[in-house]
C-alpha cells in the first residue's frame, strides 16, 4: 500500500441480510395447533398496530382492509405482541405445545 | 412422560422451568432429600432461552465446587468495554484483568443451550426428575386456595405437589395467574435481540485482541436511535454476538423494527472492522425484566414461589448487567426455602417466608436494592438522546488539534458543548446526583 496516500477508505460495504435469510437461521418445530391467535376485527379498529414494526420476527402484516394478518409458525414466543397491544382481547396468547415452536441453538 | 410421574403421586416440589432458576431449585432440593419434578415446556433445557451473552458463576461455589472444571464455556471474559457512540464516534472505557481467566474465574460466555442443559444435568445427578417437551398449562389449587400442583399439556397430566416454584421466565403465566405479575407491562421491559455471527477462533482473537479461550465484552450506548437500551457485543469461541437491547415502550412508539437496530450496530466503524467475513448462523429475541427492585412482585403465594426471570431478578443497571446468576441465586434460596417447609410440613406463604429473607442478606435482593433507582437512570431519555453525542462532542473536541487556535479551556468546552446539545445544566445535575446516588 502507498504510503503517501492521503484518503480513507470508504465505508464498508456490508452483507445486506434479507429478512427470510435471517428466519431460516432460526429452527422451528411448528405445532399443529395455532399457539397466538389474533382477532382482525379487533385490530381493526386499533390505532398504532405496534406490533406490526415491534416483532422481532415480523410475524404481523397490516391487511388491505385495516386488520392484521398474523402467522404463528415462525414465532420466538418473546412476549413483545402482547406487551405492546393496546386492543383489548386482539390477541390471544399461549405458549406451544410441549416441545414444539422456537428451538435456539446459541441463545 | 413415564408412567410413574403423575397419577396419585404428589410430589414434595413441582419446579417449572428448567432454566438456571428451576435447575438450581431442583439441585438445591435434591440434595436436601426431597422429590423434585423438573419441568421444561422446550425439547432440552435453554432451547427457549436466549440472554446477553455472559455468566458470572461464582454464586456456584458452594454448591458445586470447581464448578468451572466441567462448564461448557465458549470463552472467559478477561476484557470488557463500555462503549459511547453516536453514529460516527466511539469514546471506550476498556478493562483488561488476566485474573478473570483463571480460577475462580469471572465472567464466561456461553450459549443457553449448553450452560442450562449443564446446569439441570447437575439437578438430574442429585436425583430430579426431569420431564421436557411439557407446559405447564395452569395452577391447580385445594379447597382452600392453596397451589397443590399445576395443569400440564400432556393427556392426564395433573402434577401435584406440596410446593410448586415457578421457574417459568419472563413471561410467567403461572405468576401471572397466581395474581403475581400484572398481565402485561411494556415500560418494565426491554427486547433483547441478537445475532450469532461465525468467524474462525484466531480471527477473533486477533481482531479483538485475545489470547485462547480468552473473551471480550462490550457493552453500548447511544447506538439505538434514542430509543433507551443500548449495544452488546462478545465473543464465542468461533463467534461473534452482536445485538441490542431496547425498552419495549418506545420501540413500539418509535415504529423501528428492532433488527435496523442490529443492522446499524453492525455498520458502525467502531463495529463493522471485526465482523467482516463473517456468516450468519442464529437471530434470537427474547424479553428482558427491567423493572428492578420496585416493581419486584410478590415473591410466594400459600404453596408457590417464584423465581429469576419470573420474578423480575434481573440487573440491567449499565455498569452491570446480569440476570443468570440472580436466577441461580434465587433458585438456590427457593430451594433451600421450600425444603426447609417440606420439613415442618407447612408450605403456607409464611412458613416460605425465609426466601425472601435469605436473599435480602445475600447479593439477590441486596444487589437490586442497591441498584433500585437504576430503571429510571438507564431508561432516561436524556441518557440516550443527548447525552450519549455531548460525551463523544467532548471527547472529540478534546483530543481534536486546532491550530493555529491555541487549546480551548476545558470548562469553556463544556459549556459550549453543553449548549450546542440544548442540555439544560439543571437536568444534568440531577441525573448526574441520581447517577451518584445509584452507583456510589
Amino acid at each position: 500500500m502507498s504510503m503517501n496516500s492521503h484518503h480513507v477508505d470508504p465505508p464498508e460495504r456490508l452483507p445486506v441480510v434479507a429478512f427470510e435469510d435471517r428466519m431460516a437461521t432460526v429452527e422451528f418445530r411448528v405445532g399443529q395447533r395455532a399457539h397466538i391467535v389474533v382477532d382482525s376485527d379487533v385490530c381493526r379498529s386499533c390505532t398504532t398496530q405496534a406490533c406490526v414494526t415491534a416483532c422481532p420476527a415480523n410475524l404481523f402484516a397490516p391487511t388491505s382492509d385495516g386488520g392484521i394478518l398474523f402467522n404463528y409458525e415462525q414465532c420466538f414466543e418473546c412476549g413483545t405482541c402482547y406487551m405492546v397491544c393496546n386492543s383489548q382481547g386482539a390477541l390471544t396468547w399461549s405458549y406451544p405445545d410441549g416441545g414444539h415452536g422456537v428451538v435456539f441453538r446459541k441463545g | 412422560m413415564p408412567e410413574n410421574v403423575h397419577d396419585a403421586k404428589v410430589w414434595d416440589v413441582v419446579v417449572v422451568g428448567a432454566g438456571p432458576a428451576g435447575s438450581a431449585a431442583a439441585l438445591a432440593l435434591a440434595r436436601a432429600g426431597c422429590s423434585v419434578l423438573l419441568l421444561e415446556r422446550g425439547p432440552f433445557p435453554g432451547s427457549k432461552n436466549v440472554y446477553g451473552g455472559v455468566v458470572y458463576a461464582r454464586v456456584l461455589d458452594e454448591i458445586l465446587p470447581q464448578w468451572w472444571l466441567d462448564v461448557p464455556v465458549q470463552r472467559w471474559v478477561t476484557r470488557r468495554s463500555t462503549m459511547i457512540m453516536t453514529g460516527h464516534q466511539a469514546l471506550t472505557v476498556d478493562i483488561r484483568a488476566q485474573n478473570w481467566g483463571k480460577a475462580p474465574f469471572n465472567g464466561m460466555t456461553t450459549y443457553r443451550p449448553d450452560f442450562d442443559a449443564w446446569l439441570a444435568g447437575k439437578a438430574v445427578d442429585a436425583g430430579a426428575v426431569l420431564i421436557t417437551s411439557t407446559v405447564a398449562t395452569g395452577l391447580i389449587r385445594d379447597g382452600r386456595g392453596r397451589v397443590c400442583g399445576v395443569r400440564t399439556d400432556r393427556p392426564g397430566g395433573d402434577l401435584r405437589a406440596r410446593v410448586v416454584i415457578a421457574c417459568d421466565g419472563v413471561n410467567s403465566f403461572l405468576a401471572k395467574e397466581a395474581g403475581l405479575l400484572p398481565a402485561a407491562d411494556a415500560g418494565h421491559h426491554t427486547l433483547g435481540v441478537k445475532e450469532v455471527w461465525s468467524l474462525p477462533p484466531e480471527v477473533i482473537e486477533e481482531r479483538y485482541a485475545l489470547g485462547r479461550r480468552e473473551g471480550l465484552d462490550i457493552e453500548m450506548l447511544g447506538c439505538t436511535r434514542g430509543i433507551p437500551g443500548g449495544g452488546f457485543l462478545y465473543t464465542g469461541h468461533d463467534t461473534v454476538t452482536v445485538g441490542v437491547v431496547v425498552s419495549v415502550e418506545a420501540l413500539a412508539k418509535a415504529k423501528v423494527r428492532p433488527e435496523e437496530l442490529i443492522a446499524d450496530l453492525r455498520a458502525h466503524p467502531a463495529i463493522a472492522p471485526g465482523l467482516r467475513g463473517a456468516d450468519l448462523k442464529e437471530y434470537a429475541a427474547h424479553l428482558i425484566p427491567e423493572g428492578g427492585y420496585r416493581t419486584m412482585p410478590k415473591l410466594a403465594t400459600d404453596g408457590l414461589l417464584i423465581a429469576g426471570d419470573a420474578a423480575g431478578m434481573c440487573l440491567a443497571a449499565g455498569l452491570w448487567l446480569e440476570g443468570v446468576n440472580f436466577a441461580i441465586g434465587s433458585g438456590l434460596a427457593a430451594g433451600a426455602a421450600t425444603a426447609k417447609a417440606v420439613r415442618a410440613g407447612d408450605f403456607s406463604a409464611a412458613a416460605l417466608a425465609s426466601y425472601r429473607t435469605s436473599m435480602q442478606a445475600n447479593f439477590v435482593l441486596s444487589d437490586h436494592k442497591r441498584m433500585k433507582d437504576a430503571p429510571k437512570l438507564v431508561l432516561n431519555e436524556r441518557l440516550h438522546a443527548q447525552y450519549t453525542s455531548l460525551i463523544c462532542d467532548m471527547a472529540e473536541a478534546i483530543f481534536t488539534v486546532v491550530n493555529p487556535e491555541p487549546k480551548p479551556r476545558m470548562t469553556a468546552l463544556l459549556r459550549r458543548t453543553v449548549k450546542d446539545h440544548g442540555v439544560r445544566w439543571r437536568d444534568l445535575a440531577k441525573d448526574a446526583a441520581l447517577g451518584g446516588r445509584i452507583f456510589r
